[in-house]
Formats: C-alpha cells, sequence, structure tokens
C-alpha cells in the first residue's frame, strides 16, 4: 500500500457558469483547478494557503467525492475518488468553517450521535466517545443544550468533534477557523494538531487563508492561486527562498500618488505592496539588497511622502505569497471577490 | 481545554451493509420523531389549521343535505393531507434544504447509502404524521359525530401500509429529482400541493370524476389508499368506492415497487450528475 494519504495527477476542474438574463443559453467557463499535482504522506498536516477564490474548496470536494474532476486523477488512501467513492467515504470526514449542518432542534450530544450512525459507530461508545471529546474542548456542561443555542465558536468546536468522532484515517478541514474569535481559534488550532499528533496514521489536509495559520499548524504547505499551486513545501523552506532578501516594513505619511509600480521600478526591489492604514500608508518591500531601500527612500522624499517608522523583519508565508504571486493576500481577494472557491 | 488521550481513540469495528443501512434509517429518522416533541407550535398549525377546511367542507355537504358518510369522508381526507403536505415539504424539497444547511454534503462523504437517508427521513416523517393525522380524526369525529364500521381491521392496515409506502416512494423519488435544483424547488412543491388536494379526492370520493382522470390521479398512491379506506370504514364506502378493494390494493403494490425501484435507481443518477455537475453544494454553477 502507497505511504500517500493524498495524490494528484494533473487535477483540474472547470466549471459552466449560466449567463445573466440576457444571456442565459451561453455558458461560460471558470477554471477553478489547473494541473494541482499533490502529494501528501501519511502522518501529514498539510495546508492549502490562498486567497479566497483560489480553488482550495473546489479541491477539497473533489478529494472528498463531492465534486467530479474535469482532468486528472485524485487518490484518497489509495483509492481513487472518482472510481471508488465507497471505499473512500469510510476513511475520511470533513468539517467546513462556519458551517451549520446537523439539526436546531436536537443537542449537541444527539447532532454528534446521529452523524456517528452514518459511520456505523456502535451507539455505546460513540456516546462515550461523544462525552471524552466534548470535555476535551470544553464543552462537557453543553453536552444538553441544543445546537441552535451555541455561539459561533462553540458550535465550531462541535463540529470540529463530529469530524474526529469517526476516528477518520484523512480529515478534510475547509477554513475551521473561520469567523470564531481569537481565542475560539487559538483553542482549536491545539485540537487540530493534538489530533494529528495523537496517531501518526492520521492526515489532515487544511485550507486556510490565515497566513499564521498555516505557518503555526502545517508541516508541509502548498501555496495557491487562481486554481493553480505556485508552491509546496514546509513553511520553513518557503521562507528559507526569501532569507537572501531583505524585507522591509515602512509606515508613512498619505502616498501622494506613489503606486506599488513606481517602487518596483527601482533596481533591486523585487517587490512591493501598498496598503492604507489610518492616516497614512504602510508599505512592504521585499528588496534583493538592502542597499536599495536608499532608491525607495529617494522616492519617498521626492514625493513629500514623510517616513513614520521603518523595520526590518524575517520573512513571513505573507512575504513568500507576495513574492509567488505579486500581490499581497488581501489585495487578491479584494480583486477577486466574485470567484470560484 | 486539554488535549488528551481522547484524541488518541481508535474506533472499534464499525458496522457495514445491512446493519449500517438500519443504523442510518433509526439515526435519520430520530431528529423527526424527536424534533416533534419539542415544537410543540404542530398542534395549532397541523391540527388546528387542517380541522378549518375539514369543517368548510362538512357544513357546505351538511347545507345541501348530502348523505352522512361524507362528513366522515371529509375527517378521514383531512387527516391524510397531513402525509400529502409531509412527503411534499419534508421529503420531496427536503434535499434541497439539507444542501442549504450543509447536511447534504455530510451524508454524501459518509460511508452510508442515500437511499437509507431518504428511508430514515421517510421512516421519521411517517411517524410523525402518523400523530397529527390519528389527532385529526379523533378530533374531527368527536366534533362532527362521525362512526365507522370497519369491514376489515387487516384489509385497513394492509391498504394504509401500503399507500404509506408508495406515498412516501414517491417521495424518495421526487427528492431525487429535486437534488439538481435551488429554489425552484419551493416553487414546485408550491405548485403541487393544491393540484393533488384536488385530484386525490381528499374531500369527496373520486367516484365523481370520469374514470380516466380518476385512473390518472390514481397515479398519486394517496388517491387509491383513501378510496380504499373509505370503502373499509364506512357502510356505503364500497358503493362510493372507485375500483373494488382487492384491484386497488393490487395497484397500491404496482406503486410501492414502481417507486422504490424508481428512487433507489432516480438516486445513484442524479447523485453521479449532481457530482459531475457540481451541484451537490451549489445552488448554481
Amino acid at each position: 500500500m502507497s505511504n500517500h494519504a493524498i495524490e494528484t495527477k494533473d487535477l483540474g476542474r472547470i466549471y459552466k457558469i449560466r449567463g445573466n438574463k440576457k444571456e442565459k443559453r451561453i455558458r461560460k467557463e471558470l477554471i477553478a483547478l489547473q494541473d494541482v499535482n499533490l502529494t501528501v504522506e501519511r502522518g501529514e498536516l498539510f495546508g492549502l494557503l490562498g486567497p479566497n477564490g483560489a480553488g482550495k474548496t473546489t479541491l477539497i470536494k473533489i478529494l472528498t467525492t463531492l465534486l467530479a474532476p474535469t482532468s486528472g486523477w485524485a487518490r484518497v488512501a489509495s483509492h481513487d475518488v472518482i472510481q471508488h467513492p465507497s471505499l473512500v467515504r469510510p476513511l475520511i470526514n470533513m468539517v467546513s468553517g462556519g458551517e451549520s449542518s446537523g439539526y436546531g432542534l436536537l443537542t449537541v450530544r444527539e447532532n454528534l450521535w446521529m452523524f456517528s450512525q452514518f459511520y456505523g459507530m456502535p451507539s455505546k461508545e460513540a456516546n462515550q466517545r461523544i462525552v471524552d471529546l466534548l470535555k476535551m474542548v470544553g464543552l462537557e456542561d453543553r453536552l444538553h443544550t441544543k445546537s441552535s443555542d451555541l455561539s459561533t465558536g462553540l458550535r465550531q468546536k462541535m463540529n470540529i468533534v463530529r469530524g474526529f468522532l469517526t476516528d477518520p484515517e484523512v480529515l478534510f478541514l475547509d477554513e475551521p477557523t473561520l469567523g470564531l474569535d481569537v481565542g475560539a481559534a487559538r483553542d482549536v488550532r491545539r485540537l487540530i494538531r493534538g489530533w494529528v499528533d495523537a496517531n501518526k496514521s492520521r492526515t489532515l489536509l487544511l485550507t486556510t487563508h490565515y497566513m499564521v495559520e498555516a505557518e503555526e499548524l502545517c508541516d508541509r504547505v502548498a501555496i495557491i492561486n487562481k486554481g493553480r499551486v505556485l508552491a509546496c513545501d514546509t513553511p520553513a523552506n518557503l521562507k528559507r527562498n526569501l532569507q537572501r532578501d531583505a524585507i522591509f516594513e515602512i509606515e508613512t505619511s498619505p502616498l501622494n500618488g506613489l503606486t506599488s509600480q513606481m517602487l518596483q521600478d527601482q533596481p533591486e526591489v523585487r517587490k512591493a505592496a501598498l496598503s492604507d492604514i489610518e492616516g497614512g500608508a504602510r508599505l512592504e518591500l521585499i528588496l534583493q539588497e538592502e542597499s536599495a531601500l536608499a532608491s525607495v527612500i529617494n522616492i519617498l522624499t521626492q514625493k513629500e511622502v514623510k517616513v513614520r517608522r521603518l523595520s526590518k523583519r524575517e520573512p513571513t508565508l505573507e512575504d513568500v505569497f507576495m513574492d509567488l504571486v505579486g500581490q499581497k493576500m488581501e489585495d487578491v481577494e479584494k480583486e477577486e471577490a466574485p470567484h470560484a472557491d | 481545554m486539554q488535549t488528551d488521550k481522547a484524541l488518541a481513540f481508535h474506533a472499534s469495528e464499525k458496522a457495514t451493509g445491512w446493519r449500517l443501512f438500519l443504523k442510518t434509517i433509526a439515526a435519520r429518522a430520530y431528529p423527526r420523531v424527536i424534533g416533534q416533541q419539542r415544537e410543540k407550535s404542530w398542534i395549532f398549525f397541523d391540527i388546528f389549521l387542517p380541522m378549518l377546511a375539514v369543517s368548510a367542507y362538512v357544513f357546505v355537504y351538511r347545507a345541501i343535505g348530502a348523505p352522512e358518510e361524507y362528513v366522515g369522508f371529509v375527517v378521514v381526507g383531512g387527516a391524510m393531507t397531513s402525509f400529502w403536505m409531509n412527503v411534499l415539504w419534508s421529503m420531496s424539497s427536503q434535499l434541497y434544504w439539507e444542501k442549504e444547511q450543509g447536511n447534504l454534503a455530510l451524508y454524501i462523504i459518509a460511508p452510508n447509502s442515500m437511499m437509507a437517508i431518504l428511508l430514515g427521513m421517510a421512516v421519521g416523517g411517517l411517524f410523525a404524521t402518523a400523530l397529527r393525522a390519528v389527532a385529526i380524526i379523533l378530533v374531527g369525529s368527536l366534533m362532527f359525530n362521525v362512526t365507522y364500521s370497519v369491514a376489515s381491521f387487516t384489509q385497513l392496515l394492509l391498504v394504509f401500509l401500503l399507500a404509506m409506502t408508495a406515498l412516501y416512494g414517491m417521495g424518495m423519488m421526487s427528492a431525487s429529482l429535486f437534488l439538481l435544483l435551488s429554489r425552484e424547488a419551493w416553487h414546485i412543491s408550491n405548485l403541487a400541493q393544491e393540484p393533488v388536494y384536488l385530484v386525490s379526492g381528499f374531500y369527496f370520493p373520486i367516484k365523481s370524476f370520469n374514470f380516466w382522470l380518476a385512473a390518472a390521479a390514481s397515479f398519486i398512491p394517496l388517491t387509491l389508499g383513501l378510496d380504499a379506506m373509505r370503502q373499509l370504514v364506512f357502510p356505503s364506502g364500497a358503493l362510493l368506492g372507485f375500483l373494488s378493494v382487492k384491484v386497488e390494493i393490487i395497484v397500491l403494490i404496482v406503486l410501492c415497487v414502481l417507486f422504490l425501484t424508481g428512487a433507489r435507481f432516480l438516486l445513484d443518477y442524479m447523485e453521479k450528475l449532481a457530482i459531475r455537475e457540481g451541484r451537490l453544494t451549489e445552488s448554481r454553477r
């Protein structure tokens, strides 16, 4: 048996979208995934990092047998997801961020029990396991609370417990901390890491557009944008490529028409991203040489932009993304708002 | 929060095959049965409101001097409308709501059969609706002094079970079709509600129709089920019946096989189609 928990080869998915009322007959094509080649080893916590609309959810849908690819193939736990979905399904589970699955009239215990039965778990064992897992996530006092009465954070903890409950070989988490407050997100992350570490035969694939989450949690990360995997490695290795470069963050007064292109046109400025902050702007620069900072400061001076704060920092995955895509992730999200995810 | 040995859990052997099938039915029926107990508003909406329609027909029949059995026909018909409503709103269009809630994806990725999910919905719905139907019959019979004279309890039970099996089979079959629909599911259900009230003869014997219209209406299992039940519980029912009870039982058996088999194949086909077209989780693509 292969040691790969997940394998994809030239995987692609094109959606055909109906036009608006006037163009109803015209079916536009939207490329959600293109030539995705990935291998995830058993025991790995693998992250798919990309902006909204990058194709992360489409990939998860294919891997969980919910969607057929239009090209290529995918295997989960050594089984082809399209040829043998019935062999894949007993071995997987999935939890999505912000999902409202289950029935609000049922209690937390009843909802979890119901889903456990769809996997054939013995009732007694399921009930014991529900209590144990709820204790672990600090939800034991909500065992008999109707799920409609739970807050978003508590509901997501319940959903995560649903994912763990059936002891899947491969667990898919789609934006598991979406919409959670800082504390709840931290709890969920700790739980996710703990689940993988507790048994090395388990594999977890999570999608996120939070850089910190990918960096903190994942053994390896694939950066995905516009349906293509741009890079795939450990967070440390991805950042290592940038360690030769100098990364600066500068806070300034308003930019007076200065654009990121003007900065990138300077020699040895590899990437520049601008964003508005209160009363001014923030510049993030990836420079091939520190000396290039002088030309940047020069331009700022010419445009009468005052430097308020300047700092040099270590590369992050955000910088890796910016280096690969040429834009910050939040800027891509703004541009691509209604896309394919 | 403590991460402890609970995470190192290994599930013991899980049920497969028929045991998984039965477990799934029981689990999916559970929310319907328990929901009935937790949300008491059904007592008003599902008993009081149907009683208004029943009362209107009773008063009309009494005003025009129709035979007293017609009052009983209306009460029994009023009770059976609950099953039609349940099939229409909680079976046929249910998968659309499940898709919107995010449950459908979880049903599909689980190793259970979707047929078991639909059967669970049907069993739970049938149980919950039977309580409503019994309540309507009790209240209606007491209010309007309806008397029953059952010719054969065995046949009555058989007709009821066959009618329900065929009706919920039809619901399962249409649920598969609704798998591909988005909000239009709501409109189609709305569109089907009233015409079926009319052609199924909920409030009058379908013998009043010409033969071919009554025969076409018999495709809806409640039509013949109701007709046969009326023949079996009212002394003059046989005179007003469309076909003999025996023939109606045979047709109901055929409908059971037709709808359950149809549901099985249609569900399989629609699931594959929905996966190919990406419509299991998206309302529109």
